[in-house]
């Protein structure tokens, strides 16, 4: 089978950025590495999020709180670590499995009761719930309160991956994002997927059929949990801090906009939606027009917010209608 | 327990409440008729409050300025609805969710741009600096009386608008059932307007009322509305009565439940735990009480009558 157009553009971006970091050494600056970092951890966060709102139609507007979960693992660890001497809570493996699943058990009781609502409502407690979280880490003073933590350590992985470099942890990061794409993909493509799928369009039918989508839904959404609180794992080495702020539910809002600007019905969608978000920050804030002594690019969500209107209003799929088709499989 | 501490904040979280209220009656009444989830709804309440700062100093009268605002709010309401609400009505929570969350950036970033990054102060009128003794010994701020009455007056009257009104009608059918009253010959998009324009003066009034004791700053309206949100769910979306019950719980939940649970705790744990529980704790008190209402009524505790889903 010769590879589709839509194959041809999916993988020229990820040669791309597998050689972004390179481009970025011989051009002598790093600081699109740092760049390219977040975007790619952002766009594993966008990913586990377009499972529940693409695929799912479970519109959660929390997703933020478990990267903050997951991030707080590392800052936990880094602090006992660093405060009384406890080696192991350095360990970048162990920290690893709290943060997956920290941020899956938490999912797991959101899950277990945001679920039994719909809609708007589904919408709401979601939101209620991630700033919940959000409180609570500003509650917690052992932990910095509202001020967060200063990672002063970064995870040990035992001499396998130097997580103080910026490179070894860039491309962790980015296998880390192949992972994630091929499981979803298996994912979306096996019989858990179709039913999730399937519950989207039409839950009635799904269950006479003889599924209970409940507990599809919550897997799904366990599973989206687990993921994002990985990204959490990856956002807290690459920043050295971890704050309330990550948790924020405006951070959620983030997502859902790269979600939706990169396009929400394919599996790629994501990883455009999180380059283009912060691409377009990056290109709007450094307008260099001025009005009346004002540089237009420090108010650049002046333009960005209206934008998202028009683009929400006239671009439902956002970059994804602008890629070739991808074909349908019979 | 000092009960006249307890008191006082029992005042204070009725106060929270009102003001809550306020907020959560325009989200669920837009929700309720038009189907739209509004978050941009906290950017309504800043301005609220931006503009009583700017008219009371132009002004020199807090009263004068507060009117003004009422009224600049509403216009504001009218044009955010006309401009770019109006054409969401028909699309998916998700797409809402997004444009209104557009809206906020873009009211932060404004706010940033003309008033700048550093909050305001609404100085209050000499009448209302003062404290009257409601028990004797128990002095409590004249203002915060005077939220409280003018959100129950406020309230009274939003109850006679929607029960006694041919608005109120109009708004009550809407509720229950968008389509036939379209089909009825009202004309839906003027109601949209106005109840939109409605729901955005009962923002700026909590936000310009809430000014002089909080602070009025960028962003003010994101984690109210949160809580605005916490209110309509709990108390069934849709339901002004629902809307008023859930906000006094919350209200009084979130201020007593701060205030007393470390001494509460002292009882079960050693002081330091209770010091370093109780603060993570009490912020969670409200979700904690959604989360129940959900578990046992997923609809909250008032759904409107013949509101579907």
């Amino acid at each position: 089978m010769n590879p589709s157009p839509r194959f041809m553009v999916n993988a020229g971006l990820l040669i791309a950025l597998a050689a972004a970091p390179l481009i970025a050494e011989w051009l002598g600056d790093s600081f699109y590495t740092g760049l390219l970092s977040r975007v790619l951890i952002l766009a594993i966060a966008a990913l586990s999020l377009n499972l529940l709102i693409g695929y799912g139609g479970m519109v959660s507007f929390g997703h933020a709180a478990y990267i903050g979960v997951g991030a707080y693992m590392v800052g936990i660890g880094a602090f006992h670590a660093f405060e009384d001497g406890i080696d192991w809570m350095l360990n970048g493996y162990i920290q690893v499995l709290a943060a997956i699943f920290g941020s899956a058990l938490i999912a797991l009781v959101i899950g277990l009761i945001s679920l039994r609502t719909r809609g708007v409502y589904f919408i709401m407690i979601t939101m209620a719930f991630s700033q919940m979280l959000y409180f609570t880490a500003v509650g917690v003073e052992i932990y910095g309160a509202d001020d967060g933590l200063t990672i002063y350590e970064r995870s040990d992985m035992l001499g396998l991956i130097d997580m103080s470099d910026e490179k070894s942890l860039y491309y962790l990061i980015f296998v880390s994002l192949l992972i994630v794409l091929y499981g979803l993909h298996r994912l979306i493509g096996s019989q858990f997927g179709a039913v999730i799928r399937g519950t989207k369009s039409n839950e009635a039918r799904m269950r006479s059929i003889g599924f209970s989508p409940y507990k599809y839904r919550l897997a799904a959404f366990v599973i989206a949990g687990s993921i994002a609180g990985y990204a959490g794992f990856l956002m807290a080495n690459l920043n050295d801090f971890v704050s309330p702020d990550m948790m924020h539910w405006t951070r959620s809002g983030d997502l859902i906009i790269m979600i939706v600007l990169g396009g929400i019905s394919s599996l790629f969608g994501p990883v455009y939606g999180a380059v283009a978000f912060l691409f377009l920050e990056e290109l709007l804030s450094s307008i260099p027009l001025t009005i009346g002594g004002l540089r237009v690019g420090e108010y650049w969500q002046l333009i960005f917010g209206p934008l998202l209107i028009v683009i929400v209003l006239y671009a439902r799929n956002g970059i994804d209608s602008f890629l070739p088709r991808e074909e349908r499989r019979a | 327990m000092n009960w006249l501490l307890f008191l006082e904040q029992v005042l204070n979280g009725f106060q929270l409440g009102i003001l809550l209220f306020l907020l959560a009656a325009g989200l669920t009444l837009v929700f309720g008729i038009m189907d739209l989830i509004n978050l941009a709804h906290g950017s309504l309440y800043m301005m609220g409050a931006y503009f009583c700062a700017t008219f009371t100093a132009w002004t020199d009268s807090f009263l004068l300025g507060a009117l003004l605002a009422l009224l600049a709010t509403f216009i504001l309401g009218l044009l955010v609805e006309v401009i770019a609400l109006r054409n969401l009505y028909a699309r998916d929570h998700l797409d809402q969710v997004l444009a209104t969350f557009g809206l906020i950036l873009f009211f932060n970033e404004f706010v940033r741009l003309v008033w700048g990054p550093i909050g305001l102060d609404i100085p209050l009128p000499a009448l209302l600096n003062t404290t009257v003794e409601i028990f004797p010994g128990v002095p409590y701020p004249t203002y915060r009386i005077a939220i409280i009455l003018i959100g129950l007056l406020v309230a009274g009257l939003l109850y006679l608008i929607v029960s006694r009104t041919k608005l109120g009608m109009l708004i009550r059918a809407g509720a229950s059932n968008r389509e036939t009253i379209g089909a009825l010959g009202i004309n839906i998009r003027l109601l949209f307007t106005l109840v939109f324009g409605l729901g955005a003066v009962l923002a700026g009034l909590a936000g310009l009322m809430a000014g002089p004791i909080l602070s009025v700053e960028i962003g003010m309206g994101d984690g109210i509305l949160i809580l605005a949100l916490v209110v309509i769910v709990i108390g069934g979306i849709g339901s002004i009565k629902g809307a008023f019950i859930a906000a006094i719980i919350v209200g009084l939940i979130d201020t007593v439940g701060r205030s007393f649970l470390p001494e509460l705790l002292e009882l079960f744990f050693s002081e330091a735990n209770a010091a370093t529980a109780a603060p993570a704790i009490s912020s969670m008190l409200i979700y904690i009480l959604m989360a129940l209402v959900l578990a046992i009524r997923p609809q909250g505790l008032f759904p409107p009558r013949g509101a579907s889903g």
